[in-house]
């Protein structure tokens, strides 16, 4: 009996000792050094030059819109996509296997792909000139065009990210007992109004789960953006890195990581109140 | 990889300590260049094998480079016989060399570039290394492009209006701007700026960072973007967009315009950067040969410098490390296309009657990044958002001389030498 007890726990130790090594101390150590100079002195310096910077106003605008833009559409389609995956009887593996391809690539390499496509001399591009819908290969991805940059991204973001909300939300659709809808359906209710009022209360929990990590993994959205916009389009991420690698000071660097944490903490605090699962509700 | 690496260097300072032990018979060419494992084999096997006595050839990273060298010094036991290092390292051990004007009256024949034969001094009145050899960033064109070069330009001999107008020409020839700069993540711009544009706009890299001759330079190169290709932002290596005909005419590293020279060697030509009011400013990486005082056998050291120096020796050097030659020499036929188109390119730039050369950052430590990123932003505001130039001038010389104050870093060429921190007008 007892051996049960502690059993878990034993199960768990090496990966909570794996975390708290190499994630909780470096956190912790960034955490640290972003208030202190490069004497060690506690300071706000680098929170100062990090925000002085020019990059840094673009920087936060770029990613909260981007975030903004990719987020909503991301679980609007995955939510299409899942109900639909969920209505087949046949083939149903399959399809979900091939949407969930982008999943198996890095991000770097989704970048590079969408890249190919949407240069000046790329796939797009070409099509259409054969086709003789354009009448040259326009360049699109450069600081010229801003809101085409931005919806390149958006788009490499849809392509790539998409995956893991459907995933989730497939998952969440299948813990829904059929008894439900069901019932719904005898009582008269149509398919939109058994989606709204009995499929989408039932899956928020995972609507939340999906939430909170799309909306962390959208903040720290950075090869996309690096590949397709170079320095045109710079996001938080993207700075966080190049003050680290390039520019040297790793003071500024941890001061923009603890920016994104902080963000990223608001957002989630977030969902977790809007999306709660009222206490008479949970199982 | 860094363990192997680990081993190399325990089992090479274990046969330094054995050799130097045992005799003074061989000498040992210590150097920051040439560092990776194949090109050192080749600097051996095929370099220094023609030499008439035994040469330890050991590259080493820069900072026990440094290390050994000060501390040979201080202990006054010197074993080391031939320095090799990039003209920037020489000021950090500048005591500890053996001044070399004998060694340069005996290499009279050889027609260095006085312009280098000038840097190796190191700001004295004395020859503090020798030159070696030398890699730098040229212009790199299509064939196809020569054709709209303006009236009376000298490909050659371009001037930055010029080079203006040719864009100009190529843009309304091709519907699209043709010419391009390496302004991506990893690109070298900040090179541009300050080894090129600076340095022939305002004749100083630091000093006059800001002031009119600076605003006059800002608004032309302004001008001139209105015809660069918009994808330059995220250009990183010119030979890419080269050879896949997205732009003609390019700004690069040798190295970086290499596969263009050598993929379609009958389609690119390589020529000098553009002059402006203050000359041709370009940017050399030379690197150089000194002789630590107190060597054990100076007349082999200066007999390995001659060697070194020689014609044949400095095509062997290019083939085996890439640096082309500082010294008068004929290129054979059998190069590689990059060298033959890019070699003369490189010599007609050093050569130059104009020529005004700037050096790399000397002596910004680990600022150097932060250093480069003024430039990057001066050029992104300015250029790429439209900013107004006085006031961003202003705001980067300031952060500038924290930097420069910070480091304490003295000027480098073209900023005349200072005692000091290198002052920012």
């Amino acid at each position: 009996m007892k051996h049960d007890e502690w059993l878990p726990y034993l199960l768990l130790a090496p990966s909570a000792l794996f975390l708290l090594i190499f994630f909780v101390f470096p956190s912790i150590d960034v955490f640290l050094l972003a208030f202190q100079n490069s004497a060690g002195e506690w300071s706000w310096g680098n929170f100062q030059l990090m925000g002085d910077d020019f990059n840094f106003g673009p920087a936060i605008r770029n990613t909260l819109l981007l975030a903004l833009a990719v987020v909503p559409l991301q679980i609007g389609m995955a939510l299409a996509m899942a109900m639909a995956i969920s209505k087949l009887n046949r083939g149903r593996d399959m399809i979900l296997y091939i949407w969930t391809i982008p999943l198996g690539i890095s991000d770097l390499a989704a970048g590079i792909i969408w890249l190919a496509i949407l240069e000046q001399y790329g796939f797009l591009n070409t099509f259409m000139f054969n086709l003789g819908i354009i009448s040259q290969p326009e360049g699109w991805l450069s600081y010229q065009h801003p809101l085409t940059l931005f919806f390149a991204v958006v788009i490499a973001e849809l392509w790539r990210a998409t995956a893991i909300v459907l995933v989730i939300l497939v998952a969440g659709i299948g813990l829904i007992p059929k008894e439900y809808a069901e019932a719904g359906e005898i009582f008269g209710a149509n398919a939109w109004k058994r989606f709204y009022k009995i499929t989408l209360p039932l899956l928020r929990p995972s609507l939340q789960t999906a939430l909170i990590l799309r909306t962390l993994l959208a903040f720290e959205v950075f090869a996309v953006v690096l590949v397709l916009g170079g320095l045109d389009l710079p996001v938080l991420m993207g700075e966080t890195f190049r003050w680290q690698f390039e520019y040297r000071e790793a003071g500024v660097a941890s001061a923009y990581a603890v920016l994104i944490l902080v963000i990223s903490i608001v957002f989630t605090l977030f969902y977790l109140w809007a999306l709660r699962v009222p206490e008479e509700a949970q199982g | 990889m860094s363990s192997n690496r680990l081993v190399n260097k325990l089992a090479l300072s274990a046969v330094l300590a054995a050799v130097c032990g045992a005799a003074s018979a061989e000498i040992v060419f210590y150097s920051t260049q040439a560092r990776p494992l194949e090109e050192a084999q080749k600097m051996r096997d095929e370099v220094l094998a023609g030499f008439d006595g035994e040469v330890q050839f050991s590259p080493q990273e820069d900072g026990p480079f440094f290390t050994r060298i000060e501390a040979e010094q201080e202990a006054g036991e010197v074993t080391l016989g031939l320095l090799g290092a990039l003209h920037g390292d020489f000021p950090q051990v500048q005591a500890a060399l053996d001044p070399l004007d004998d060694v340069m009256e005996t290499l009279a024949d050889r027609n260095i570039s006085d312009t280098f034969v000038g840097l190796a001094k190191l700001g004295t009145d004395n020859q503090q290394y020798i030159p070696w050899m030398q890699a730098t960033y040229l212009m790199a064109a299509n064939k196809d492009a020569l054709q709209y070069l303006p009236d009376g330009a000298d490909v050659n001999a371009l001037t930055y209006d010029q080079l203006g107008q040719w864009a100009k020409n190529m843009k309304d020839a091709a519907g699209e701007p043709k010419l391009g700069f390496p302004a991506g993540p990893k690109g070298l711009m900040h090179r541009f700026l300050q080894g090129y544009l600076y340095p022939s706009f305002t004749d100083s890299v630091v000093t006059d960072f800001r002031g009119e001759k600076a605003e006059v330079m800002w608004a032309a190169f302004k001008d001139l973007w209105a015809h660069v290709n918009p994808r330059s932002t995220a250009f990183n290596f010119m030979q890419e967009p080269l050879l896949s005909g997205e732009v003609w005419v390019a700004f690069d590293h040798t190295a970086r315009l290499k596969d263009a020279f050598d993929q379609k060697p009958d389609q690119f030509v390589a020529f000098p950067a553009p002059a402006g009011p203050e000359g041709l400013g370009f940017m050399p990486v030379v690197a150089g040969l000194a002789i630590p005082k107190g060597t054990p056998d100076r007349a082999t050291s200066v007999k390995l410098i001659q060697y070194l120096t020689q014609p044949e020796t400095q095509i062997k050097t290019l083939r085996a490390v890439g640096f082309y030659p500082v010294v008068d020499v004929q290129l054979p036929d059998d190069l590689p296309p990059n060298v033959k188109i890019g070699g003369p390119a490189v010599a007609a730039q050093a050569s130059a009657e104009n020529a005004n050369p700037s050096l790399l950052p000397v002596g910004l430590g680990d600022k150097g990044g932060l250093f480069n990123k003024i430039y990057q932003d001066a050029f992104q505001q300015i250029v790429i958002r439209n900013a107004d130039v006085k006031q961003i001038l202003d705001r980067q010389a300031g952060a500038l001389k924290r930097i420069i104050d910070e480091t304490g870093a003295p000027c480098w060429a073209p900023d005349d030498p200072s005692d000091g921190p290198c002052p920012v007008n």
